[in-house]
Parts: C-alpha cells; sequence; structure tokens
C-alpha cells in the first residue's frame, strides 16, 4: 500500500475515469448555464449511449477485430453512442422540460420532471434489455502500449483520455468561437436580452441538450468499451453522480471548470484507494466535494457562465 | 380618440407629416390580475424622438417590453409601418427593424465590449464591418475598451455599450429604456448628446425617461404616463413650459 511507490498505477487509472467524468460533466453543466436546472436524467443520456453503441456494435462489429479495424469499429461505437445520446437529451428536453418551461413552472416542478425522466428512461432500457450486465463487444485484445514509469499504460485508456481531450477542446472551441457557441453564452448570461438580440432561445436549448447528449452519449460508449467493459440499465448512476459532483467541484455552469473538477474528481478518488482501501473511493469523492464547498461554495473556477448577480 | 384634436395641435411641428411608424392603439397589459397599462395610445413618426415619461411604476418600461414582444398585450394593438406585430416573438421583433436598449443596460456580463456588439448583430450572417466602425466613432469609450469584460466597465460605459450593442442591430427605430438611470450629469449629458446624432443619422426614437427635463430638450413631442394611463401628450416645448409637467416632473414646486 506504498502511495509514492505506485503512484502512476493509481494515477493513470484515476486520469482515465476522470476524463470521463469531465466529458458527461459538461453536460450538466451546460444545461444549467442555459436553463438553471439540473437535468438530473442526463445519467440515462450517458446509459442510453452505452446500450445504443452495444447494439449497432453487436449487430454489425465483427468478432475480435485487430489493427485497423478496430479503431475503425472504435469510431464507430462512438458515433453510435453520441447519436443516441444526442437523440435521448433532445427528446428529454421536448418532452420532460418544455412543456414545463412554456407554462412558467417553478424550479421544482423541472426537478421532479427530470427524476421522472430518468426513472422512465432507465426502466426502459430494463425492459429492452434486461437487468443483467450485456458485455460490449471486445475491439481491442487490451494490450499494453507503453509504459509511463513502469506503470502499464493500456490502448483503451489512451483511448479514452485521447477522445476525452478531443472532445473536450472541441467543445471549447465550439462554445467560444462559433456564433451558435456565442449564442449558448449569452443565453446563460441574460436570456431575455439575448432574444432581444434575434436570439432564438428555444432553439437554442434544444442544440445545448443535443451538445450535451452528444458528449454523454460518447462518453456511454468509451466507459463500456474501456472501464466496465459491459452495459446495463442502472450504469449511468454513479458516474452520472460523480460527473454532477464534478460540475459542481468545478463550479456549476462553468464549462471549464466542469472539465477540471472531472479530472481532479477522477484523479482523487483513484490516488485515496491505496490510502483508504478501494472500498472508500466513492465516500472520498463526495468529501472533496464538501470540503471543497466549505471554502469555495461557487465551486473552484466560480459560476463563470451564469448570472453574475 | 384624441388624434384629431394631436393633428391640429401639431401641425406647427417639422416631422408631423412623416408617416406613422409605430403606433399602440388602446394597448392594455396585465401582470396577472394587476393592470399595467389601461388602454394606451401612443403614436411615433418617422425621424422622430419621442419621449416617454412618467414616475416609477407607471408602465414605462411595461410599455417598451409590449413594443418588443417580451409581453403580449390583453387587448389593442402594437403596429409598425401599419401591420400588426403584438403577437411577434421577441427574436423575430428585431428583425423588423426595432432595437432596444433595456432597463438596466443588461449587456453580457462576462462577454467582451466587441462580443457584446457582435450579438447586437446576431441577426446577420456575419458581424457587417460598417456598423462596427459606425458604433465605435460614436462611443469612443467603447474601442478603447474592446477586449475588456462588460461587467467590469462603468455604468455609463454600461449603457453606451447597451445603446451600440441595439445600433449592430441596425433598428428603424430605437427603444431606449432610462438611460441616464444612476449615471453622473456630466455622463448623461454625453449619452444625449450621442442619441441626438443618432436621430440625425436617421433612426427614430422612443426614449423612455424619469429625467424629464433633459428628455424633452431632445425629443420632438412627449407622452406622460401615471399609473398607466397617457395623461398628458404634445409637442416637447409645449410640454417643458407646462406648469404641471414642471410640479411633477421637474421639480417644481408643490404637485
Ligand atoms: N413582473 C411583474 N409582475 C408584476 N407586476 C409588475 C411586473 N413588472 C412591473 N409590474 C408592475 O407594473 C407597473 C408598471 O411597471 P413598469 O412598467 O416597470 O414601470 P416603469 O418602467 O414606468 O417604472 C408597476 O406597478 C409595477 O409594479
Ligand atoms: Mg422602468
Amino acid at each position: 500500500m506504498n502511495l509514492f511507490h505506485n503512484f502512476w498505477d493509481y494515477f493513470i487509472p484515476g486520469l482515465t475515469t476522470g476524463s470521463m467524468y469531465a466529458v458527461i460533466a459538461i453536460g450538466y453543466t451546460l444545461v444549467y448555464g442555459v436553463l438553471q436546472l439540473i437535468n438530473f436524467a442526463h445519467s440515462e443520456v450517458f446509459m442510453m449511449g452505452g446500450f445504443g453503441s452495444l447494439v449497432v456494435l453487436s449487430e454489425l462489429a465483427p468478432q475480435s477485430p485487430h489493427g485497423f479495424t478496430s479503431v475503425v469499429w472504435v469510431i464507430v461505437g462512438m458515433i453510435a453512442g453520441a447519436l443516441v445520446g444526442a437523440l435521448t437529451a433532445f427528446g428529454l428536453e421536448k418532452a420532460a422540460y418544455k412543456p414545463l418551461r412554456k407554462r412558467n413552472a417553478p424550479k421544482l416542478v423541472f426537478l421532479i420532471s427530470a427524476i421522472g425522466a430518468s426513472f422512465f428512461l432507465y426502466n426502459l432500457a430494463g425492459k429492452l434489455w434486461g437487468r443483467n450486465p450485456v458485455p460490449m463487444p471486445e475491439l481491442y485484445t487490451n494490450g499494453e502500449v507503453f509504459s509511463v514509469f513502469g506503470t502499464p499504460v493500456k490502448i483503451t485508456q489512451l483511448i479514452i483520455i485521447g477522445s476525452a481531450v478531443a472532445m473536450m477542446i472541441g467543445l471549447d472551441l465550439v462554445v467560444n468561437r462559433t456564433k451558435m457557441g456565442a449564442g449558448i453564452r449569452a443565453v446563460a448570461q441574460d436570456a431575455e436580452t439575448a432574444g432581444l438580440m434575434g436570439v432564438d432561445i428555444d432553439k437554442i436549448i434544444s442544440r445545448t441538450f443535443i451538445i450535451g447528449g452528444l458528449l454523454g452519449g460518447a462518453a456511454g460508449f468509451l466507459y463500456g468499451f474501456g472501464i466496465s467493459g459491459q452495459v446495463w440499465f442502472t450504469v449511468g448512476f454513479l458516474p452520472g453522480i460523480k460527473a454532477f459532483a464534478a460540475a459542481v467541484l468545478g463550479g456549476i455552469g462553468n464549462i471549464r471548470g466542469a472539465m477540471l473538477g472531472g479530472l481532479l474528481l477522477g484523479i482523487v478518488e483513484n490516488l485515496s484507494s491505496p490510502l483508504f482501501g478501494t472500498q472508500w473511493i466513492d465516500v472520498t469523492a463526495f468529501v472533496v466535494l464538501i470540503l471543497v464547498l466549505m471554502f469555495r461554495p461557487t465551486g473552484i473556477m466560480g459560476e463563470r457562465l451564469g448570472r453574475s448577480a | 380618440m384624441t388624434e384629431a384634436a394631436n393633428f391640429e395641435k401639431e401641425t406647427a411641428g417639422s416631422v408631423t407629416e412623416a408617416p406613422a411608424m409605430l403606433e399602440l392603439v388602446d394597448l392594455q397589459v396585465f401582470y396577472g390580475a394587476i393592470q399595467a397599462l389601461k388602454g394606451i395610445n401612443v403614436t411615433v413618426r418617422q425621424g422622430e424622438v419621442v419621449a416617454l415619461l412618467g414616475a416609477n411604476g407607471a408602465g414605462k418600461t411595461t410599455t417598451l417590453r409590449t413594443i418588443s414582444g417580451l409581453l403580449q398585450p390583453r387587448h389593442g394593438e402594437v403596429r409598425l409601418g401599419g401591420e400588426r406585430i403584438d403577437g411577434v416573438p421577441s427574436h423575430k421583433v428585431v428583425e423588423l427593424g426595432i432595437g432596444q436598449s433595456p432597463e438596466g443596460r443588461r449587456v453580457f456580463p462576462v462577454m467582451t465590449v466587441l462580443e457584446n456588439l457582435e450579438m447586437g448583430a446576431y441577426r446577420f450572417k456575419g458581424v457587417p464591418k460598417d456598423d462596427l466602425e459606425r458604433v465605435l466613432d460614436l462611443f469612443p469609450r467603447l474601442a478603447e475598451r474592446r477586449t475588456q469584460l462588460a461587467g467590469t466597465l462603468s455604468g455609463g460605459e454600461q449603457q453606451m455599450l447597451a445603446i451600440g450593442r441595439a445600433l449592430m442591430g441596425r433598428p428603424n427605430l430605437l427603444l431606449l429604456d432610462e438611460p441616464s438611470m444612476g449615471l453622473a450629469p456630466l455622463i448623461v449629458q454625453q449619452i444625449f448628446e450621442i442619441i441626438k446624432e443618432i436621430n440625425d443619422q436617421g433612426t427614430t426614437v422612443l426614449l423612455v425617461e424619469q429625467n424629464a427635463s433633459q428628455a424633452l430638450q431632445l425629443a420632438d413631442r412627449g407622452y406622460v404616463l401615471e399609473t398607466g394611463a397617457i395623461v398628458m401628450e404634445d409637442d416637447a416645448s409645449a410640454l417643458l413650459s407646462d406648469p404641471r409637467v414642471r410640479a411633477a416632473y421637474l421639480g417644481e414646486g408643490a404637485a
């Protein structure tokens, strides 16, 4: 149990899980930014992405692909997960939130609708694919690619970290450099005034859900592919709640904060396992969250996208 | 209707002949059971500066918000160039050529000055260079601070940014909600001079103010709103010398 001796053995898996948390956390934080709403059904967007990619790969992918073929099927899985995630998130907004928004429902009602939608989705998944874990088709024989200070880094870990980083950079560019991104930021800062500038708020909200869904769904695939090896109807619960914690940790509404919070949470909880034992991993994550919020109630980076008042 | 009477009264004015651009016809607006506008009639003609005056809570902001589609009237009409526009959502109203600098300025606080101006041009494909140049010429202070976050600007600079942002949408009609609110007299003076310049360049202005004296010096005509009803309307110079206006809004003697 020597943390310092085995530092990289815990750091690399921490970075891998953390990058998943980060990508999922963006979905929570984006939606919070434009609607001041915690979309508790986002964990089910992740789950549906996992199942969506699983179904597509089970149907289409060849038995134990290798080399270039593996790369192709990883990309296919990621796209399938992203699309199913986006579709789920899009439908979620239309069915569970938009009708409430049009009636100016109080915030608590949105929360209950979110929980209801979450129940509906994971029970639907349980009905469709059973309640036992379903193995994700194996796309790689889990080989070592290189080592960091003696710690072997698996190709699946490399793929997860690499794709997560790519998605985060892409998202950051979309939000900060495109017109749609400017629309999203404007709605987050002052929706009504954004409307006066000609921004169609409904369209921006819908697109925000789609973007969060693309990322969450792709993460669902990556998680099943390289971390859990399987997908089940409540697979979203723990990563979802951790990613939500990560978003709060970084400062809810703040996109770069969500990325940082996710990475930090994954690394800290993994590093804590040799210190306190693996069974305490989930506890550590929330203790860290509470400690940070005690000293910085708006999270590490603050609510940057949100209202300033 | 008082329109016939108005017409006679205003024949001396220089822009009286211009066609009506904006007409509010018997406009009634409610917040739940509370009636904020009790059937007001207002006309703004092409090229005019019209002042809408009134104390706090009179219904001025409600009027502007109804024009820009943020509120729906329960009764009455908003007409632009003769066409009804009540019921048009706010993001479409801007495309009809109505720009607004809202009450409290409402700049996007964590966007730069330049990004705020770009948001004003959101309805266009790109950001028209000419408009940006024109706005930065009108407000040299904004040009100096173009990369500064809007939330860190002074109140006067934020007001300039809110007006500049509205101009970026190339409005024919500019709605200004209390541009002088909370600003030092010198800054107010500057902002009113710029409003005059904007009007001289061809933009029609509906100016909401509590600062009646400043507004009436700039305006062609004015309306006085009291608890949701128009109680006076006249040429600006006539209102400026009206004893009732002087008593109630220019702080002279008892009402
Ligand atoms: N959102 C609201 N809900 C209920 N009443 C409101 C709301 N906004 C304004 N009012 C009421 O409507 C009246 C007119 O307000 P407003 O148009 O803001 O006045 P002004 O801009 O002239 O100060 C006031 O009595 C105010 O209290
Ligand atoms: Mg007001």
